[in-house]
């Protein structure tokens, strides 16, 4: 492409031919202000803000419009001379004239040395006419749904005929570019709910999956983005310095060979819903320990700070230990992890407010190292303890509403009194209860989940990471709840128990498995659907079924389930407990 | 040299293995040829007197067919066992007990009574029964007392070899005739002793031409009840077919022409109890975890017991109804 | 001399082995009539094991496993459920009554339900009583002896 060279406030700078003046300025880093300019669209000259000074060979000057001026090979722009304040300073007070003194407006004129526009400022109205929410809605998100309507002093913006327009795919793009906040979206800008994970913005196109994700690359929503809606925009792959935007890629599905798995799916959080007596769901102040923790966050959507609700700080804070956890009704067993990340909150409530703490406990399980102590500093925080589960959460009353919005009602037990606790929040520590799909999953592996869900390692005491099938590996609260520390642990013996197999370079069997003799199968095919490890597979040259001695556990099933006696259980042979039998019998 | 002296012998059978064996056709001349046939009371008028008298081990081989469910029987094979080298059990009855050993799902008083008292069938007001010994003018008549529980041969006395199927069939008899002439003509050794001769190792599904695949059984159907597929296996279709569970060497016959195994061939080498075996591979496939559903699925098999020992009773783990 | 029941137990290695083993370790003391064949799993019970135990003199029969869903073997527990279903079937046609078999899932941790699953079912044995196999062996001296009575 052709260069032209030319020269900005005296500095000389090489752009292609048939660029504009505003953009050679910009990368020379000159200051230019702009109200209608949209770097990813045809400049438009509206707002007449970004007025400059040209001169030419032969002496010649004129003020132009920097958006969308050419250069030229030889051109000379000035930005800051009398005449360019002068000609801005008039635009500006002729924008004002319609417009009331919206703050973009008023810190131009403040830079222009405007202290009263020479015309009257518009009161109500706050559009500038600048074009620029149709033209993105145009050209950008091309879904035309914006258009000038009327003409003269009556001249606004609106959708066709003022109506609710169909064509508009409620993207935002025109409320986000308007200079002066004339079109709003006042839906999408509302509360973020706490418990949703972090985006870059909300209901942003592109986004990261969750935080900490690996790889930590952001990726496109395809329903929230304007390209898969209308076809047009496209401006993240104009922004992306490294080209990096793929609107072709899809999830696609890569087959890896490994020597072993290691499973860390992880664990679901109890959902207190169904137990109405908290009232999770109903009052917004009751939520789970999850939802607190992302309100913690200082990139969370609260930016850290312990709020209700309404934004104000809670004055007492109730937290609920066992929701979910030791109940009959739900989980028999103990979650292990949530006495200690419910005195965490206390610390955590004690160190950002000045509010009360409740713990409300069946026992106080701080069996780790450095647990004990960390109880006892939290007792020294001034954190109230209070044995008996709590009972049930209601409003309060108009006599307690000075102390709380929500009454906790309990039965003290170390004192024996029954109890009404008035506070603002309450956080329900819930249990970790296995994945919701773990049964099918660990059928994919071969591994079986206990009653609870979690996945059951091949032995408690001698192989806590193993599982039945050989090279499946389990770490983490997948295999049963358990706190960070914990998991490390189990994550490391994991991936060593792992190591150890694939450095091996072999693999050790264990000797009782099932063999099909050859000669005395027919291949009924009764015995193919038996093998939980679908070690047994038809031979259709010899039309016999056969056993793949790596896969086989040695349960025997399929040995009970062969009509012809042709499969032998190695160490558990029919002769060996036939002659059981009769022995203890003899 | 004097010919080998072949005897064949029915107990407790219908007659069917004697027809199997005429039904060699021309072969029948090459055994008449090469064979003394010195005893076979279904086809010629023989004495057992005359086998009394004969030397011990005098008969070369002795095709015994039909259980031993009366004295007679009893008494026959044990001279038969005297005067034979070879002795072998042929056909299902002798060999396993077969149909007269379903009498083992009753008992004799039973049975008695069904025949010469209640049967529908009998002559109003005639409830003769017979007796083992009834005197009339010219003496005491003697009939061989019925027994209770019906034995097959290897349980009463040694055994050589067996012949299994109901009947064995014709072409498996021929070949082991070739083989026996073979053996005695040619000096050959004989197979060892226990060998089931005519039938191979494995099971019916062996020979059997359908489709076989993986089987989920929803409701067990009989055979009635459908129009056959005629290229799935019938199990797949939901019948319940002792194929899997019976020893080769039929050429499944049954199954091709859609109905499904019987068992007759008897269970293969390796199982004990062709019905215990039959039985759990058919709960295996059942398409069920759940119990209630699993008894409603059994529930339609008609007559478990019957189709699981049709053949096998007498020869069964348990051999008898207990009371 | 009172009776004493003689059953064989089958007991699946990873669950009721080792709760039959906890029993022991934590001292219980339950009837000594129950005498256990390990398996790896009760999926390997074949029902000619319990018609062989009954022929072989026992007067009971107990399978045990894991509970369902706990199975080692993801659902070896369940083909046994079926297997033992059919297997009562086939008791009942035999004239033994099916309560003579049974099923019962004891898992590793439960030492006591296994010490209380064999007492209970060694007094439901006692109450039975005694299988006497009627006419199972073949005694030729007997034969004979009958066959001589009803001769001329």
């Amino acid at each position: 492409m052709d260069k032209a060279k030319i020269t900005i406030d005296g500095q000389q700078i090489e752009v292609d031919d048939g660029s504009y003046v505003l953009e050679a300025a910009k990368s020379l880093g000159i200051e230019i202000p702009t109200l209608c300019y949209y770097p990813y669209m045809v400049p438009y000259a509206a707002c007449r803000i970004c007025c400059v000074e040209a001169h030419g060979a032969g002496g010649w000057s004129k003020i132009v419009t920097a958006c969308n001026y050419p250069v030229w090979d030889g051109l000379e722009i000035f930005t800051d001379t009398p005449r360019v304040i002068n000609a801005r300073r008039t635009n500006l007070e002729m924008l004002m004239a319609n417009c009331a003194p919206v703050p973009v407006l008023q810190r131009l004129a403040e830079q222009l040395g405007i202290t009263e526009p020479r015309w009257k400022t518009g009161s109500n109205y706050t559009c500038i006419l600048c074009g620029l929410c149709v033209r993105i809605c145009d050209e950008v998100v091309g879904a035309h749904a914006l258009a000038f309507i009327n003409r003269g002093a009556k001249r606004d913006v609106s959708t066709p005929f003022q109506l609710d327009s169909e064509s508009c795919i409620l993207c935002g793009a025109c409320a986000k570019h308007c200079p002066t906040g004339y079109i709003k979206m006042e839906e999408i800008e509302n509360r973020y709910i706490v418990h949703q994970e972090m985006n870059l913005s909300p209901n942003a196109a592109i986004t990261l999956p969750f935080r900490q994700a690996v790889p930590n690359v952001p990726q496109i929503v395809r329903e929230n983005c304007i390209h898969f809606k209308t076809g047009g925009c496209m401006v993240c792959a104009k922004v992306c310095p490294k080209d990096c935007i793929e609107y072709g890629d899809r999830p696609n599905f890569e087959e890896v060979e490994v020597g072993a798995v290691v499973i860390a799916t992880g664990f679901d959080s109890f959902d207190p819903t169904p137990m109405k007596q908290y009232g999770y769901g109903k009052y917004p102040n009751v939520i789970s320990s999850e939802e607190f923790e992302v309100m913690n966050n200082a990139a969370g959507p609260t930016g850290g700070k312990i709020v209700m609700e309404n934004g104000a700080e809670p004055r007492a804070i109730a937290i609920l230990h066992c929701i979910g956890s030791r109940d009959h009704d739900y989980h028999k067993y103990c979650s292990r992890v949530c006495c200690m990340y419910s005195l965490k909150f206390s610390h955590l409530v004690k160190e950002k407010t000045s509010a009360e703490v409740y713990q409300l406990y069946i026992d106080m399980r701080s069996f780790g190292k450095g647990y004990e102590e960390f109880y006892s500093r939290i007792l020294d925080e001034g954190v109230n303890v209070i044995r008996g589960k709590a009972a049930e959460v209601v409003p309060s009353g108009y006599r307690q509403h000075e102390e709380g919005h929500l009454i906790v009602r309990c039965e003290d037990t170390l004192i024996g009194k029954y109890r009404e606790i008035p506070v603002d929040m309450v956080i329900l520590s819930t249990a970790l209860e296995a994945r919701r799909d773990a049964k099918e999953f660990g059928r994919k592996f071969n591994i079986s989940t206990g009653a609870d869900g979690w996945f059951i390692e091949a032995h408690p005491k001698l192989a806590p990471v193993s599982t039945t099938t050989e090279g499946i590996f389990l770490a983490g609260a997948c295999q049963g709840a358990k706190d960070i520390p914990d998991a490390v642990a189990q994550g490391g013996a994991a991936a060593a128990q792992a190591m150890k197999l694939m450095a091996q370079g072999e693999v050790m069997m264990d000797a009782a498995y099932a063999v099909i003799d050859e000669a005395f199968c027919s291949g009924c095919k009764m015995c193919n659907d038996m093998c939980p490890y679908t070690a047994i597979s038809f031979d259709d040259a010899k039309k016999v079924s056969v056993v793949n001695s790596a896969l086989c556990k040695g349960c025997g099933t399929c040995v009970a389930a062969c009509p012809a006696g042709a499969i032998m259980a190695r160490h558990f042979t029919d002769e060996q407990i036939y002659a059981q039998i009769e022995g203890i019998l003899a | 040299m004097a010919k080998p002296k072949l005897a064949i012998y029915w107990a407790a059978s219908c007659g069917g293995c004697d027809i199997a064996i005429l039904d060699i056709e021309g072969k029948i001349l090459e055994v008449a040829d090469f064979f003394d046939l010195v005893f076979w009371p279904c086809a010629m008028d023989f004495k057992y007197d005359d086998v009394r008298k004969m030397q011990d081990k005098e008969i070369t081989l002795t095709l015994f067919n039909g259980a031993i469910r009366s004295d007679e029987n009893y008494e026959i094979a044990k001279l038969l066992r005297e005067k034979s080298v070879v002795l072998c059990a042929f056909g299902s009855c002798a060999s396993e007990g077969c149909i007269p050993g379903l009498a083992n799902f009753t008992d004799k008083q039973t049975i008695m009574d069904y025949v010469y008292k209640t049967s529908p069938s009998l002559e109003p007001g005639n409830d003769v029964v017979p007796q083992t010994n009834v005197k009339v003018p010219e003496g005491t008549l003697h009939i061989p007392n019925l027994w209770n529980t019906v034995r097959t041969l290897p349980q009463v006395v040694d055994v050589d070899y067996i012949i299994p199927g109901c009947p064995p069939q014709s072409n498996q008899i021929a070949a082991v005739i070739d083989a026996v002439v073979d053996i005695l003509k040619n000096g050959k050794p004989l197979p060892p002793k226990g060998t089931v001769l005519g039938a191979s190792d494995k099971c019916c599904c062996d020979e059997c031409k359908r489709q076989r695949n993986v089987k989920k059984i929803k409701k067990f159907i009989r055979p009635f009840e459908i129009v056959t597929d005629p290229e799935i296996c019938l199990m797949e279709q939901g019948m319940v077919c002792l194929g899997p569970a019976t020893r080769s060497g039929c050429g499944a016959k049954c199954v091709a022409a859609g109905v499904p195994c019987r068992g007759c061939y008897g269970l293969p080498s390796n199982i004990r109890d062709q019905g215990a075996s039959m039985a759990s591979a058919l709960a295996s496939v059942i398409d069920s975890i759940d119990e209630a559903e699993v008894e409603r699925i059994l529930d339609t098999v008609a007559d478990p017991l019957g189709t699981f020992y049709r053949f096998s009773l007498p020869s069964s783990m348990l051999r008898r109804v207990q009371q | 001399m009172s009776f004493e029941p003689r059953i064989v137990g089958f007991l699946c290695n990873w669950c009721s082995y080792t709760g039959a083993d906890l029993a022991g370790t934590a001292r219980m003391k339950y009837a000594p009539n129950v005498m256990t064949v390990r398996v790896m799993c009760t999926g390997r019970v074949d029902p000619g094991f319990v018609l062989d135990s009954f022929r072989a003199g026992a007067d009971g029969v107990l399978v045990c496993g894991c509970h369902f869903g706990d199975c080692h073997y993801v659902e070896g527990n369940h083909k046994c459920m079926r297997r033992i279903a059919i297997t009562k079937r086939i008791l009942k046609g035999m004239g033994i009554q099916p309560e003579r078999l049974r099923l019962e899932w004891v898992s590793a941790s439960e030492g006591a339900r296994f010490q209380e699953v064999v007492n209970s079912f060694t007094e439901e044995i006692r109450g039975l009583g005694p299988i006497r196999l009627k006419e199972w062996a073949f005694v030729p001296e007997q034969v004979e002896a009958a066959a001589a009575a009803h001769g001329e």
